[in-house]
């Protein structure tokens, strides 16, 4: 079925069943990202549940040629994908997309991988490649439609000036982007959508230092300063990002900056699903807004959105 | 110019045929470093390059002339594979791919970059999980 034939089914008002797959930090530092996630999708209507015996995707891909082994461990949760009877799994977390992605098509296009890795493993069926990997941003864009999201708003975000930032997971490589590398749109549509100001940036598909954060804290402090600086300077109130580690990089060690630089003030950093749900009316307390290190509460407090 | 790169005992005992570190990319990456035109689009846009030794296009300019020195430089742990220069490249070479390759060749002979003994206990319960099993798939062999 073609992408709009799906959409057409949709917006007639079809429940839509979904399978998700969670990975190591939904279920332990972005439980906020997750809860958000689900009662939106409760909200719309349509129904998410988590899938049986999913195991991590390795966050990174595997970048070499004759590296086999690392594709194992992102083959086997899709492989159970298709053992539940399905052909289709949904991402919140922007890598486990990216890696799950990568080894789908690599296994796709590369057969005789495909029969290594199925000849491997001996406890599991063979992976037939017919899942398909979403990330819910996908999912909301293409299956429900920001529009019908439009129509549910019932705090729109206005006043409220908002950067997208996309950062690398979601648009690069290009074989697996949910958008263009360059000039990607799908965030600001969605911000759009909910009312609020889109402040464009070149630096919203730079990266945010990504795992360095653990060994070199200063160089993704000095990222984040980097990166939040240029769109304060265009009067954004706060960002929006989707994945775990920018916001960890963002939001932590963006807040660690204000030691390093004088008269930084690091901006709040929200999930998308997070807007969402408070543009949908629904209670903040889903949000978990207490994990942030700088809280987005006040902003929404002052902009008079949600909130008693 | 000659660049002062620093000198790791074990990583200079990694030997190589005449021409065979070049190769060795290639069969990794799968891709002819040769191609490179050496137009420095990668380093203009990486964002890491402020804090590298060697500029990404240098580095693969080393692999091209065979000079193993390139595995000492920070240059290749630096790269958080972003993707943006295998993005941008206009020969369409995959240079994350590359750097992976060169990472790559320095942890198959047991040689990590990271020491997991120094990370706190703190850190550990603060940091994201799929920091930490990123920088191990990256850093460690």
């Amino acid at each position: 079925m073609k992408r709009h034939e799906k959409r057409y089914l949709n917006v007639l008002g079809e429940i839509m069943k979904l399978l998700y797959y969670p990975g190591c930090t939904l279920k332990t530092s972005a439980t906020n990202l997750e809860k958000s996630a689900f009662a939106i999708v409760e909200a719309l209507g349509h129904e998410m549940v988590e899938m049986e015996d999913w195991n991590c995707c390795g966050v990174v891909a595997s970048l070499t040629d004759d590296d086999l082994m690392h594709h194992l461990a992102p083959l086997r949760s899709l492989i159970h994908v298709e053992d539940q009877g399905e052909n289709k799994v949904i991402t919140l977390c922007d890598m486990c997309c990216n890696t799950l992605k990568q080894t789908n098509l690599r296994v796709k296009e590369n057969p005789d991988d495909l029969e290594t890795l199925n000849l491997f493993m001996d406890r599991e069926n063979d992976y037939k490649g017919t899942v398909e990997v979403l990330h819910f941003l996908e999912f909301l864009r293409d299956e429900v439609g920001f529009d019908v999201i439009k129509k549910k708003v019932k705090k729109p975000l206005k006043d409220i000036k908002i950067m997208p930032y996309y950062g690398c997971m979601l648009l690069r490589p290009r074989e697996v982007a949910i958008d263009d590398a360059e000039e990607p749109t799908i965030l600001s549509d969605l911000l759009s959508a909910l009312g609020a100001e889109v402040v464009d940036n070149p630096f919203k598909i730079e990266c945010c230092g990504s795992y360095h954060t653990v060994e070199n804290k200063e160089l993704v402090s000095k990222r984040a300063h980097r990166i939040t600086t240029f769109a304060t300077e265009r009067g954004a109130d706060a960002m929006v990002l989707s994945c775990p580690l920018c916001k960890f990089n963002i939001d932590t060690r963006g807040k660690e900056a204000e030691k390093m630089f004088e008269s930084y003030k690091q901006i709040p950093v929200f999930y998308y699903t997070q807007l969402i749900a408070i543009a949908l009316g629904l209670d903040p307390e889903i949000c978990g807004f207490d994990d942030h290190a700088v809280n987005p509460i006040i902003l929404l407090k002052n902009k008079e959105v949600a909130l008693e | 110019m000659k660049k002062k790169l620093e000198s790791n005992k074990e990583i200079n005992a990694i030997k190589f045929k005449k021409g065979g570190l070049a190769a060795e990319v290639q069969e990794l990456s799968g891709e002819n470093v040769f191609a490179c035109y050496q137009c420095g689009t990668c380093s203009a846009g990486c964002p890491f390059i402020d804090d590298m030794d060697l500029g990404p296009d240098e580095a693969i300019r080393y692999v091209i002339l065979d000079r193993k020195e390139v595995l000492n430089s920070n240059t290749i742990w630096m790269c958080a594979s972003c993707y943006t220069c295998a993005e941008r490249c206009p020969r369409d070479l995959n240079i994350t791919k590359i750097m992976e390759a060169l990472r790559q060749i320095v942890l198959r002979k047991k040689i990590d970059r990271t020491k997991v003994v120094k990370i706190s206990k703190k850190e550990k319960e603060t940091i994201p999980q799929l920091a930490f099993v990123s920088l191990f798939r990256k850093n460690i062999g």
